[in-house]
């Protein structure tokens, strides 16, 4: 048997596994604990069932022993239909010790009225240092259902940013997962600015001394609903994780933000910390913010706190004071509550595309 | 006219009346001190002119260059040149304190009918008032107020009133947390600011400001209401008697004695 032909049993394997997952587990309803406060019904009436699997992709070698062995299919029903109908995957290979100066620029553009899997690889050798950007735009309706994998080799050192610019009538569900080995340090970054009903599954897995920073930005207005789950899952000792998340919600706007912290019998000395920060600009936006820790080691170091919070009126006054008008004083204190995750972001050209971008929106949504 | 005239001001916070009957007239190029004890109202008198919405007007009016100031928004009074130094200036992280005063500065100018200053302009005139203001350049590219020492925050007010050339400047407590030599600056920079176009009104609780900056006219303001009037020489009799020898207390020893 030749090895293409191989390959292409090997992956109608998966996709046919994965499409049986699918079948059996459904498009979730929000009598699941984990999908409580959002309702995929609009994507299920959206997406056409039924299709023919897609032909073989070629899949390389390096990647077909990681490949939906890290995102796995088996409780995620998005994981299990992208994993059945993706067609190519993106796949990025970072040798051992090398260290990337550019950052690796991925960018997902959805068809209108289409569903599309974007399947994205990333192996990153021991000591390896590089920057990942996934940008993911697209026009009017249409579903993006995409997941992200990304190996981090020991000592490794991976800085991640997810950028989700799609329409408002977009349905966006992206699922990373990255699998850090000892002492590797990963970052990642998810600003959620477009999409009508939007669900970000972010999950790390942290080995012995690794250290993991999870931070989001999501911004919302009119009828959008953004949903972003995370996970830290401590398998091994003295690991650390920091975690910051910050919201603005304006209009009839909801949100969703889970923080999950799974610090396993053995892994002692882990250090995490979790903040979520919403700024709600109007009465009617809703956000539902909920730590989930479980804590199964007794030497630890595990904080969180969440807060919903409107503008400062003090701030609000002094603006003003100097004859700043109110709308404008009022778009300046919603973009600097932004700022600080937009100073995290250690891609300069990325950091300012953002803040143009961020500070003509505030100005423009006030006119 | 005068600049400012207030006539029979009364204000609450909530459901108390702080503000019970105040009547004020400060003409251009006059330099007015408020003092009192704690408790009296000075600082609500000081925000109400610039237009705090926790304050509740409930009687009397307020004419600024003959206008109802009580019916303007706050931005609006600081385009009309309304600028109050605040006793505890916003530490707002996230916008940059070049940014914010640039912003300010060409809000006003824009009102007056003058031409907007570019970067260049703008930092060409900012370089020189913050020299004066011995502040580090270095200031203007941190966030507003933000990690600012005590006494930073206090010569950025003055280091704003400088850039802003306001018509009638309220200076609310802007000795508190200042040592001697950071109170001399800080006075040299308002001193610097008095001319005939001006009107200034200083609030303090002691007289050692008044030693830099020399009121034209001095109040004492108890329990809501101005209790006596006079020249500089009044803020010297209350250094020497207190505030005592007026019959007047901080609101914490008035219920003592009540």
């Amino acid at each position: 048997m030749t090895s293409a032909v191989s390959e292409q049993i090997w992956v109608q394997a998966l996709r046919e596994a994965a499409l049986e997952r699918f079948q059996q587990l459904g498009f979730p309803t929000t009598h699941e604990e984990e999908w409580r406060f959002t309702n995929v019904a609009p994507i299920a009436k959206f997406f056409k069932m039924g299709q023919a699997l897609p032909p073989a992709s070629s899949i390389p070698d390096a990647a077909r022993a990681h490949l939906a062995q890290h995102a796995q299919f088996n409780l995620n029903p998005f994981a299990a239909l992208n994993t059945a109908y993706f067609r190519d995957i993106t796949f990025h290979q970072v040798l051992r010790g090398a260290v990337l100066e550019d950052p690796i620029h991925i960018t997902y553009q959805a068809q209108l009225n289409q569903t599309q899997h974007p399947r994205t690889l990333i192996l990153v050798g021991p000591n390896a240092q590089c920057a990942i950007v996934e940008s993911y735009l697209g026009p009017g309706q249409h579903f993006t259902n995409a997941v992200t994998e990304i190996v981090v080799g020991e000592g490794a050192v991976v800085d991640h940013y997810k950028v989700q610019r799609e329409s408002l009538e977009a349905f966006h569900v992206h699922t990373l997962h990255a699998t850090l080995g000892r002492s590797a340090n990963f970052s990642s970054h998810s600003i959620s600015l477009g999409g009508a009903l939007v669900r970000n599954d972010a999950n790390v897995t942290l080995s012995e001394g690794a250290e993991a920073t999870l931070n989001g930005l999501y911004i919302a207005a009119g009828r959008q609903h953004v949903d972003n789950h995370t996970q830290i899952d401590h398998a091994r000792p003295h690991g650390t994780s920091h975690e910051l998340y910050k919201g603005i919600l304006d209009g009839h706007a909801t949100a969703v933000f889970n923080g999950r912290i799974i610090v396993r019998k053995d892994a002692q000395k882990t250090d995490s910390k979790q903040t979520n920060k919403n700024l709600v600009l109007s009465g009617d936006a809703v956000i539902n913010t909920k730590p989930e820790l479980q804590i199964l080691a007794d030497d630890v170091r595990c904080t969180h706190g969440a807060t919903i919070g409107q503008l400062d009126s003090e701030a609000m006054f002094y603006l003003q004071s100097r004859g700043i008008g109110a709308r404008e004083a009022r778009d300046l204190l919603t973009y600097a509550f932004a700022q600080d995750i937009l100073d995290r972001i250690k891609v300069s050209g990325l950091r300012r595309e953002l803040e143009t971008e961020l500070f003509r929106k505030f100005h423009e949504r006030v006119e | 006219m005068a600049l400012l005239e207030i006539k029979n001001l009364h204000a609450r916070v909530n459901d108390r009346e702080i503000l019970k009957g105040i009547d004020l007239s400060v003409n251009s190029g006059e330099v007015h001190a408020i003092m009192g004890p704690n408790g009296s109202g000075k600082s609500t008198l000081a925000q109400v002119l610039a237009g705090r919405e926790l304050y509740q007007v409930t009687g009397g009016e307020v004419l600024y260059n003959g206008k109802d100031l009580l019916e303007m928004a706050p931005e609006d009074r600081a385009r009309e040149g309304i600028f109050l130094a605040f006793q505890y200036p916003v530490e707002i992280p996230g916008v940059s304190n070049m940014y914010f005063l640039k912003a300010a500065l060409n809000t006003i100018r824009k009102n007056q009918g003058l031409a907007e200053l570019d970067a260049m302009d703008f930092l060409s005139l900012v370089r020189e008032k913050m020299a004066r203001m011995k502040m580090d350049q270095t200031l203007l590219n941190r966030p507003v107020n933000t990690g600012f020492s005590g006494g930073e925050k206090k010569r950025n007010e003055i280091f704003q009133m400088a850039v802003l050339e306001p018509r009638l400047a309220i200076l609310d407590e802007t000795d508190s947390g200042l040592d001697i030599d950071a109170l001399k600056l800080v006075a040299s920079g308002v001193n610097s600011m008095r001319g005939p176009e001006r009107a200034m009104i200083v609030v303090t609780h002691y007289q050692r400001l008044l030693n830099e900056i020399v009121p034209d006219f001095v109040h004492v303001l108890a329990e809501g209401r101005i209790v006596k009037s006079g020249g500089k020489e009044l803020a010297l009799e209350l250094e020497q008697g207190g505030y005592a020898s007026l019959g007047v207390y901080d609101e914490a020893e008035a219920v003592g004695k009540a």
